[in-house]
């Protein structure tokens, strides 16, 4: 449920920022370019995209009797009931061991997991939880970078103290150590993995945001908004946080893989979040060593998982290259 | 120097302080000693063993406030004992945790150290040779490289290695560890392989990046005006000069030697620190976890320092104050 609910926040936000770009004509030139250079790799991510909300909108039907649980439209694109009793090899017409018919024979393209599941749909449906992990994160921790990076920048004095303090503190603890450490106090469960994630990530923004911010307010057109009495958070609000939106931007698509492979990680010390594609190799890792070996499972979990990042990795170097203005002028 | 050092070493003081608050903020009031005890004695253990276990490992003291005697609290306790270095037991077995944290360094170490050079070795030695063949489609391919390379989750280096190299080809055994010389390297060169495979990608991007923009500058120009070869331009002037960075992105590195490799050491059955650390996320084992991460922090702030410091033996032009 909370996590729908933060699917849903999260596709919102994205309309809001689609839309505002939508209306600037520099971020539109932006779009542009990034379609020209990336093409192929926008419509992986976008294909991953389109999986993952059609994973996201789920309801539960109530004909028939008994207790029956949500399913999403992706899980409805499947004939119902797509399961077997155990594993079978992709397109098998027979159980794996032991050789017993399947109930739909040759239609797991992707053969079916220790629970006889379809590891095709599973390995689709772990496109929600890696959009999750990487949008929820993001959403997380990039407000709090700008609120911190931002006041530290704008005040300086006493507040970019506390505020040094408080990120070199966060910063001086191993990340995956401080990772597992949050979620052990937290609890498990997908939002405590993101608010993890988010406090140990919003580190290296904030200070990126500081920095940024401190020669922001130096410029001339906010020296003339201070000499106009325009009033401080109108001044942060109009003239400094527009002008950091690109590096959001940056960081966001740079630091998305990085979520995601996190939470891979998370998943094999068995504090990550269900049906994701970390968990799904974690569980593979013993089967490879069965005889005959499973390789199914571990082979699709791994390519859905390379697929996105490596296409979020390539669309990120993009974005960097066309939107910030200092790779540019190294290149020219 | 020394006053910076000295102004250097309070500030680490300070930020180690905010660790052990924020340390306790987690393991003591997050995560209550009442949820430790509960995940430690069972669901359904009666409330006299809870206590019972609570008071076996400290956890029994007021947390922040005691009003009859301020210093005899958990807050003081904890604060007292990390800074001491007695890290008392395990919440999991009650060994102590000092005698584990001697027997993990060794291993690690032995598994690390050869890791850090040979991966600084091929990083820079590969980026110097992609930036050498700049532009060209040596340094194309190579660039798509790192990012596929990049792009891999290190769970699947693991395992595919142990599975091709290992269980497959039969070159390397899958997992172990001993000590004796003579058979150390054969358990340790598929940890270090797979090492160097996860992070030769974003090396070399790294690397490389460093080293193409140092070859834009003016005295490269000067040099090649002057007749000097292009190798030499590689190898002396430019790698000399992007030593800063380079020291930035490793001595960093070097205290977390001591730590060793969460991932790798556990799949690979090495017993130095990240196992001792990821045996602790097993066992949910919360008071050795607290002193990874106390001991992680320190060797943060000293590789901070260490730094700061090689900047000046790099680079004479470098004060610090």
């Amino acid at each position: 449920m909370l996590g729908n609910c933060a699917v849903a926040a999260l596709v919102l936000a994205g309309l809001a920022a689609a839309l505002r770009v939508g209306r600037s004509p520099l971020w539109r030139q932006a779009g542009r370019e990034l379609r020209r250079r990336r093409p192929f790799a926008l419509l992986v991510v976008a294909l991953y995209a389109a999986i993952a909300l059609l994973d996201s909108i789920a309801w539960v039907d109530h004909e028939g009797g008994g207790v029956h649980e949500a399913r999403s439209l992706l899980v409805r694109a499947f004939p119902a009931d797509f399961r077997e009793a155990s594993y079978s090899a992709p397109l098998a017409d027979v159980e794996f061991y032991g050789g017993a018919p399947l109930r739909h024979p040759g239609s797991h393209w992707l053969g079916t997991d220790i629970l006889g599941r379809d590891v095709l749909l599973q390995a689709l449906r772990g496109a929600r939880v890696a959009l999750l992990v990487g949008g929820l994160t993001s959403l997380i921790s990039i407000p709090l970078a700008l609120l911190f990076g931002v006041a530290a920048g704008y005040r300086g004095g006493r507040v970019d103290d506390v505020v040094f303090f408080v990120t070199s503190t966060l910063a001086s603890m191993p990340g995956l150590l401080l990772l597992v450490a949050l979620v052990m106090a937290l609890g498990r469960g997908p939002v405590q993995v993101c608010i993890a994630l988010g406090v140990t990530g919003w580190v290296g923004f904030a200070r990126l945001a500081r920095g940024e911010t401190f020669k922001l307010r130096e410029l001339d057109y906010v020296q003339a908004a201070r000499a106009l009495g325009v009033p401080e958070l109108r001044i942060v609000l109009r003239h400094v946080v527009p002008n950091l939106m690109h590096l959001v931007v940056i960081t966001f698509v740079l630091t998305f893989s990085g979520l995601v492979l996190s939470e891979a990680v998370l998943s094999w010390l068995g504090l990550g979040i269900d049906g994701s594609w970390g968990q799904m190799i974690d569980q593979a890792r013993d089967e490879l060593s069965r005889e005959p070996a499973i390789w199914w499972n571990l082979t699709a979990a791994s390519a859905a998982l390379f697929g996105l990042i490596l296409a979020v990795n390539l669309v990120g170097d993009a974005v960097r290259d066309i939107l910030d203005p200092r790779t540019l002028r190294e290149r020219a | 120097m020394l006053a910076y050092l000295v102004r250097r070493l309070a500030w680490g003081v300070v930020t180690v302080q905010g660790v052990l608050l924020f340390l306790f903020v987690l393991f003591f009031l997050l995560a209550t000693p009442d949820d430790i005890a509960r995940k430690a004695v069972g669901e359904k253990a009666p409330q006299a063993v809870l206590d019972q276990w609570k008071q076996n490992h400290g956890y029994d003291k007021p947390r922040v406030w005691n009003p009859a005697a301020p210093a005899d609290t958990m807050l003081f306790d904890h604060f007292r004992r990390m800074l001491s270095f007695d890290f008392g037991n395990s919440d999991a077995d009650d060994t102590p945790i000092a005698e584990r944290l001697r027997a993990g360094v060794g291993p690690s170490l032995a598994f690390t150290l050869p890791l850090f050079v040979l991966e600084i070795v091929f990083g820079v030695g590969l980026a110097l040779f992609v930036a050498f063949f700049r532009d060209t489609a040596i340094d194309r391919t190579a660039t798509v490289l790192a990012v596929l390379a990049m792009s891999v989750s290190t769970l699947l280096y693991i395992i595919g290695a142990q599975y091709v190299l290992g269980k497959l080809l039969r070159w390397f055994p899958i997992s172990g560890f001993d000590p004796d010389p003579s058979v150390i390297a054969r358990f340790l060169a598929l940890p270090v392989i797979v090492g160097l495979l996860s992070g030769i990608g974003s090396d070399l991007r790294f690397y490389r990046t460093v080293f193409v923009e140092e070859s834009g500058k003016d005295y490269v120009r000067t040099a090649r005006a002057k007749g000097c070869g292009e190798g030499r331009i590689m190898g002396r002037h430019v790698l000399r000069n992007s030593l800063i960075p380079i020291l930035t992105q490793v001595v960093v590195q070097i205290p977390f030697l001591f730590t060793g490799s969460l991932l790798l050491e556990s799949f690979f059955g090495i017993p130095g620190l990240g196992s001792v650390t990821v045996d602790a996320i097993n066992a949910n084992d919360f008071s050795t976890l607290r002193t990874m991460v106390y001991i992680g922090s320190l060797l943060f702030v000293a590789g901070q320092i260490a730094t700061d410091v090689s900047y000046t033996l790099a680079d004479p032009r470098v004060r610090l104050g």
